[in-house]
C-alpha cells in the first residue's frame, strides 16, 4: 500500500487535519530550505491559482475562450493602486478596496461580455484578445491630459495590506515566534485562494454550473431547455472577472507597485495555459496547472545556468531563452500525450481514452 | 348524458410564413392544437415540417403570422422564452449534452422552473439545498418515467440510440411543458424501439400532455395521432382525423404523384 492509497483511506477529518498542517507548514519549510526568493514564488503561485480558477469559470465551465483575461487582473490591481497610494492621496482599508476592485472588474467583465455574446470560438478569442490589449494601452496612456494611472511609469508606494493594524509587509511576533512577512502574505493569499476554490466548486455543482456546462456542450439545446443563454454567459464573464479583480488587488498590494507592463498578452496566455494544461473545468487540475506553471519556470530561471555550468563547463544558452524553449516543448508534449490536461475530470478522461 | 365540452385550443398558429431568400419555406400555414391531443404534422421530404417546428419554437424568426399559445401571443425569436412559456421540444438529430450524465441532462431541463442564483449557490443556502434536492428527485422521477433510470449516472453519449431519444424526452418534460413537440422521434429506430416509443407517447397523452409530433413513419402517425396536418411545399394541404387524411386526394397526390393517362 503506497502513501497515496493510505491517505485516501483515512477518515475525512484526518485528511483535512493533515492537509491543514501541510499547507500551514509549507512556507516555513520553503523559507528554511530555499530562502525568500522561493517564498515569493509561492505567494505568486497562490495569486495565479486565483487567476486560473477565475478564468476556469469562463473557459472551463462555460466554454468561452477568453484571451484577454489579464485585463481584469489589471483592473483590480489599478483600483487597489489608485485607492491606496499617494497617487490621489487615498488610503482606503483593504476590506473596502478588494470588493470595490472585484466589482469594478466584474463591471468590465459585463462590458466585455455584452457585445461579444453572439461570438464563439475563434471570433470570441480575437475580440477578448483585443480587449485585453485595450485595457493595457489605456493604463499606459491615462497620464494625460489628466494624470490618472501615471502612464508607463506606473504607480509606486502602494500601501501593503493591513489586517488588524498589522501590515503584511512586516514580520509578526506571536508567542515569541517571528513569522516573516512573506509567510503572513502566504496565509492571507491561501485563505482567499481557498475561498475562491470553494466558490468555484459550489458554483460548478449548482443550477448555474449546470447551465454553463449545457451552454458549453450545446448552446442551441441549452436555449431549448429554457436557459437564458445571454444572461448565463454574462454571469460567467462577470464571475470570472471578479476573481481576476480580487487577485489583481492582492498583486498590487504585494508588489507595492503596478505598471502596465505586468498585464501583457503573454500573461493572459500563461493563465490560459494553466487552465488548459491542468485540466479545463476540473478545479483540482486547474490548481495543479497554476502551481506547475508558476514553479517550473522559476526553477528553470534559477537552475538552468548552474546546471549548464556543471555539465558543459560554460553557459551555452541564456536561461531566459531556454526557459521559453522548454516551456514550449512541455506544452506540446502535454497536448500530445495528455490532451485533456494533467489532471482532468475523471469522467472526461474516459472520454479522451475512448477516442 | 351531457355533451362533452370541446377541448380548448392550446396553440393557434395563424398564417405563418417563412422565407429563406427566394424560397418560401412556409406559406400561410394555420393550425390549431387542442389540449390533451396528439397532433401529427407530416409531409414529404422538404415540405417544411422542421421549418415550421423551428419557427414555432423560436429558433427561426417568423416572417409572417402569429402564434397564440395558452391564450397569449408567443414571443418571437427567443427559444428560451418559448421554453419558459411552456413549449418543450426534441431535435430531429438528437442534441443532448453529451458529456453530462443522463441525470444532469434532465436537471438542466429543470433550469427554467428553478431560481436560486449565484449567492445561493456559493453560500449553499438552505433554499438552495432544498431546491437542488427537489431538482434531483424530479430528474430521477422523469428518468424512471421514460424508463432509463438504470442509466442515470452514465454520460449521455454512452447511451444507446433509443435511450438517447428517451433522455431527450425526459429533459423536455423537465421544463414542465404544456406542449411537447417531438421532431421525428422514431427516426433511425428499429421496429422494437419504435413500438416502445409509441407506447411512451400514448402514455404521455394519457397523463394529460399535449403532443405535437412530426414524423416520417406514417404507420406510427396514423396509429397515434388524434388529428393530422399535412404540409407540402410549405403549404398546408390537409388537416383532419387520420382516416380522412388517408383518403384525401391532395395527400395521396403529394405522396404518390398524379396518375397521368
Amino acid at each position: 500500500m503506497n502513501a497515496g492509497m493510505l491517505f485516501t483511506r483515512m477518515p475525512r477529518k484526518v485528511q483535512l487535519a493533515l492537509a491543514v498542517i501541510a499547507l500551514a507548514g509549507l512556507p516555513f519549510m520553503v523559507g528554511a530550505g530555499l530562502g525568500n526568493t522561493w517564498l515569493r514564488v509561492l505567494d505568486f503561485a497562490l495569486l495565479y491559482v486565483m487567476l486560473a480558477l477565475g478564468l476556469n469559470i469562463v473557459v472551463g465551465f462555460a466554454g468561452l475562450l477568453d484571451l484577454g483575461y489579464i485585463a481584469f487582473y489589471a483592473v483590480g490591481a489599478y483600483v487597489y493602486a489608485l485607492l491606496a497610494s499617494p497617487q490621489f492621496g487615498l488610503h482606503w482599508p483593504v476590506w473596502a478596496i478588494l470588493p470595490v476592485g472585484a466589482l469594478a472588474a466584474c463591471g468590465f467583465g459585463v462590458v466585455l461580455g455584452a457585445p461579444t455574446l453572439r461570438l464563439r470560438g475563434d471570433y470570441l478569442a480575437i475580440v477578448t484578445l483585443g480587449f485585453g490589449e485595450i485595457v493595457r494601452i489605456f493604463m499606459n496612456n491615462l497620464n494625460a491630459p489628466v494624470n490618472i494611472t501615471n502612464g508607463p511609469k506606473g504607480i509606486a508606494s502602494i500601501d501593503p495590506i493591513q489586517i488588524g493594524g498589522h501590515a503584511l509587509s512586516q514580520p509578526l511576533e506571536i508567542f515569541g515566534v517571528t513569522v516573516p512577512a512573506l509567510v503572513l502574505t502566504y496565509y492571507f493569499f491561501l485563505a482567499l485562494a481557498l475561498l475562491v476554490m470553494l466558490a468555484g466548486l459550489r458554483l460548478q455543482d449548482s443550477r448555474i454550473g449546470r447551465a454553463w456546462a449545457a451552454i458549453r456542450e450545446d448552446e442551441m439545446a441549452a436555449k431549448a431547455c429554457g436557459i437564458n443563454t445571454r444572461n448565463v454567459k454574462l454571469l460567467a464573464f462577470a464571475m470570472g472577472a471578479s476573481f481576476g479583480g480580487l487577485a489583481g488587488g492582492l498583486f498590487a498590494s504585494f508588489q507595492e507597485f503596478v505598471s502596465p507592463e505586468s498585464f501583457s498578452l503573454m500573461e493572459s496566455i500563461m493563465v490560459l495555459c494553466m487552465v488548459v494544461l491542468g485540466g479545463m473545468g476540473h478545479i483540482p487540475g486547474v490548481i495543479l496547472g497554476a502551481l506547475v506553471l508558476t514553479v517550473l519556470p522559476e526553477a528553470f530561471r534559477h537552475g538552468a545556468g548552474p546546471v549548464q555550468q556543471a555539465v558543459f563547463g560554460q553557459v551555452l544558452m541564456d536561461p531566459e531563452n531556454l526557459r521559453m524553449l522548454l516551456f514550449g516543448i512541455a506544452l506540446v508534449a502535454v497536448m500530445l500525450y495528455r490532451p485533456s490536461g494533467l489532471w482532468p475530470d475523471p469522467r472526461h478522461r474516459q472520454e479522451f481514452n475512448a477516442r | 348524458m351531457t355533451a362533452l365540452p370541446l377541448p380548448l385550443p392550446l396553440l393557434e398558429a395563424r398564417n405563418i410564413g417563412k422565407r429563406f431568400g427566394g424560397v418560401r419555406a412556409l406559406q400561410d400555414v394555420s393550425l390549431t392544437i387542442r389540449r390533451g391531443e396528439i397532433y401529427g404534422l407530416i409531409g414529404p421530404n422538404g415540405a417544411g415540417k422542421t421549418t415550421f417546428f423551428n419557427v414555432l419554437t423560436g429558433l427561426y424568426p417568423r416572417d409572417e403570422g402569429e402564434v397564440i399559445f395558452a391564450g397569449a401571443p408567443l414571443p418571437l425569436g427567443e427559444p428560451y422564452r418559448v421554453a419558459q412559456a411552456g413549449i418543450a421540444r426534441t431535435f430531429q438529430n438528437i442534441r443532448l449534452f453529451a458529456n453530462m450524465s443522463a441525470r444532469e441532462n434532465v436537471m438542466v431541463g429543470c433550469h427554467a422552473r428553478s431560481k436560486v442564483g449565484v449567492a445561493g449557490a456559493v453560500l449553499r443556502s438552505r433554499a438552495q439545498r432544498e431546491e437542488e434536492a427537489a431538482i434531483r428527485r424530479r430528474a430521477d422521477e422523469l428518468l424512471a418515467y421514460v424508463g432509463i433510470n438504470a442509466r442515470a449516472g452514465d454520460l449521455a453519449k454512452n447511451l444507446s440510440y433509443g435511450d438517447q431519444r428517451r433522455l431527450e424526452i425526459a429533459r423536455a418534460l423537465a421544463t414542465e411543458p404544456q406542449l411537447l413537440a417531438l421532431d421525428e422521434p422514431a427516426a433511425g429506430m428499429n421496429a422494437t424501439e419504435t413500438g416502445a416509443l409509441r407506447a411512451l407517447i400514448a402514455r404521455l397523452r394519457d397523463d394529460g400532455f399535449t403532443v405535437l409530433l412530426i414524423e416520417h413513419d406514417i404507420k406510427l402517425v396514423m396509429g397515434l395521432c388524434d388529428r393530422i396536418a399535412v404540409l407540402d411545399y410549405g403549404r398546408k394541404i390537409a388537416d383532419d382525423v387520420p382516416a380522412e387524411v388517408q383518403r384525401n386526394p391532395h395527400v395521396i397526390e403529394a405522396y404518390l404523384g398524379v396518375v397521368h393517362e
